[in-house]
């Protein structure tokens, strides 16, 4: 199958729906598919894979809430075209299609199967809001549509009505299945690790640092390795002095570190306070094999499987999670099983099995795409037909 | 005089060929939709038969299930909905506590995949005929009969939870 992918926000800027693109077109083309992704590229482009095609310089912009990076204009619709008229694509596969970049773009100028995602979970998306009639005649062109998550698919239903199939994000699972320590991790004494932004309240750093203080005097060789970007000051503080040193710092880690991170410590602690829609976090642990004690948030609690992948505590209550942290340190064939147990749990997030719901996807759209070859398949929109006013009189 | 009235006739033409190619649009989208439903519980139908004649379920299970997929089958336009409903229970009752065996994994695989078919296919369906609804209920379409004769889309509602994957087969 011959698929094109858009993705509207510039790709050399890390962010979950390039991410996303990304990890998709990778898994597609890992099942025989043909892939082009389509998205703006600024900087340089220096080591762009070779499915990419850059679609035009990005610009920042206001929207929902945060800066976007997308391309708009005469100069990114000629190549949106192009890229649609010589691609020959069988699907195309939009994501956030209402973002006015070449997402947008591509709606407005492509005609035949389409598919869209939608990632946005904010109920209070003002760009969709206000332009839903205008965007309506890009809107349904699509054939299919899908939502990330139980919350994006109530923003979309809520401002385009209509409806979306459930179809989550996929975690590369063999990326961090296997690897290396981190050198001196994870030590004799026992050790948790931590990974995610240090100074944004609702990633529950505080939450752990209180537990860690509970349990560090009464075990002298427990270390707490946090691992992220963001300012540990503020969080820190509270730490006594002769524990601070048993904290360590990595700061911002790199795509490898990051799985090595993983293997490092004898529990991996995810402890969000809310406003997780998913944990990606959570699943790369998972992959990992690591045993797991996370907050019990209600997306948590259902990639954990309600606690059979992973212990489960009290989201917020640092007495629980201390108290649930040391019943693992105790207990490494506990350990070992709640890891196989995750390694299990986290195969339907896999971008593998993924990325087969995605084909199916494709494959129900494409049905019944056209009596013969000469309709199949994505082509350009050829604009108003004066003869469209005729035919559904006898339709 | 005469060039501006021509002009703004020429743009009228416009925008109602615009109009009228949209709504040609959601009509084919509403059938290409309907189509591929269609084919989706076919596909869901002939799998459970495939099921029951592979020989593995008790035999009063197996009589329900390809009694159910035979009426849905069979069903008259008007009552198809209800059939198909009755298959997607049934099928929960018998494959819910069903433990796959090696010898019916691989049907049991194809009826799992083809029932979250009919799931992509119905949604992907009552989109489309929602979006052609509210084409149709604009008064530009209703007073000039963009929409000609073509019928209005129905939605189709059925019953199409699944069931739940089968045990014993998370070994891969």
């Amino acid at each position: 199958m011959r698929v094109g992918l858009v993705c509207p926000y510039a790709w050399d800027v890390p962010g979950g729906v390039q991410q996303h693109v990304g990890d998709l077109a990778e898994a597609l083309m890992g099942m025989g598919h043909h892939v082009s992704v389509l998205a703006p590229v600024g900087g340089t482009g220096a080591d762009l894979p070779d499915h990419l095609v850059p679609a035009g310089r990005p610009v920042p912009v206001p929207y929902n809430g945060s800066v976007a990076r997308v391309s708009f204009g005469p100069r990114t619709a000629a190549r949106v075209r192009r890229w649609i008229g010589e691609g020959a694509f069988d699907v195309l596969h939009i994501h956030e299609p209402s973002a006015p970049s070449v997402s947008l773009l591509s709606c407005w100028a492509a005609d035949g199967p389409m598919v869209a995602t939608f990632h946005t979970s904010n109920t209070r998306s003002r760009a969709m809001a206000a332009g839903s009639a205008a965007l309506r005649s890009a809107m349904e062109k699509i054939n299919a549509r899908v939502a990330v998550s139980e919350s994006a698919r109530r923003t979309l239903v809520e401002h385009l009505g209509g409806d979306a199939v459930l179809i989550p994000n996929g975690v590369a699972v063999h990326r961090f299945a296997d690897a290396d320590p981190l050198p001196g991790w994870p030590g004799d004494g026992g050790s948790i690790a931590f990974l995610g932004r240090l100074d944004e309240p609702r990633k529950g750093l505080a939450t752990l640092v209180e537990a860690f203080a509970l349990l560090a005097p009464s075990r002298p060789g427990l270390r707490l390795l946090v691992a992220g970007p963001g300012d540990p000051g503020p969080t820190l503080a509270s730490v006594p002095e002769d524990l601070r040193r048993r904290v360590v710092l990595s700061g911002r880690l790199g795509d490898a570190d990051k799985a090595r991170a993983y293997h490092s410590a004898d529990i991996f602690c995810a402890p969000n306070l809310g406003g997780e829609s998913f944990g990606i976090v959570l699943t790369e642990a998972m992959s990992a094999g690591a045993a797991i004690v996370a907050s019990d948030i209600p997306a948590f609690s259902a990639v954990l499987e309600g606690g059979a992948a992973g212990e489960l505590f009290r989201a917020g209550d640092a007495a629980h999670l201390a108290e649930r942290a040391a019943g693992l340190l105790d207990d490494p064939e506990r350990r070992a099983r709640l890891g196989g147990a995750a390694r299990r749990a986290v195969r339907a997030y896999d971008w593998r099995t993924v990325a087969a719901e995605v084909v199916h996807v494709y494959e129900t759209v494409l049905a019944w795409d056209g009596p013969d070859r000469a309709t199949r398949g994505v082509r350009l929109d050829t604009g108003p037909r004066a003869t469209a006013l005729l035919r559904r009189g006898v339709g | 005089m005469v060039a501006a009235a021509v002009l703004a006739l020429m743009a009228a033409g416009f925008y109602l060929s615009w109009r009228a190619t949209r709504l040609d649009r959601l009509h084919h989208r509403v059938e290409t939709a309907r189509a591929a439903l269609d084919a989706a519980l076919l596909r869901r139908g002939s799998a459970v038969l495939d099921l029951v004649s592979a020989d593995g379920l008790p035999a009063d299970r197996a009589r329900a299930l390809a009694d159910a997929a035979t009426a849905a089958r069979r069903a008259p336009e008007g009552e198809r909905e209800l059939a198909e409903s009755a298959l997607s229970r049934e099928l929960r009752s018998v494959l819910g506590p069903l433990r796959a065996t090696a010898h019916l994994r691989d049907h049991l695989t194809e009826v799992a995949g083809a029932a979250r078919g009919v799931q992509l296919a119905r949604t992907f369906h009552n989109d489309a005929v929602v979006d052609t609804r509210r084409a149709r209920r604009s008064r530009l379409v209703r007073v000039l009969r963009l929409a000609g004769t073509a019928p209005l889309p129905d939605f189709f509602e059925i019953d199409d939870e699944p069931p739940a994957p089968p045990t014993g087969s998370d070994t891969l």
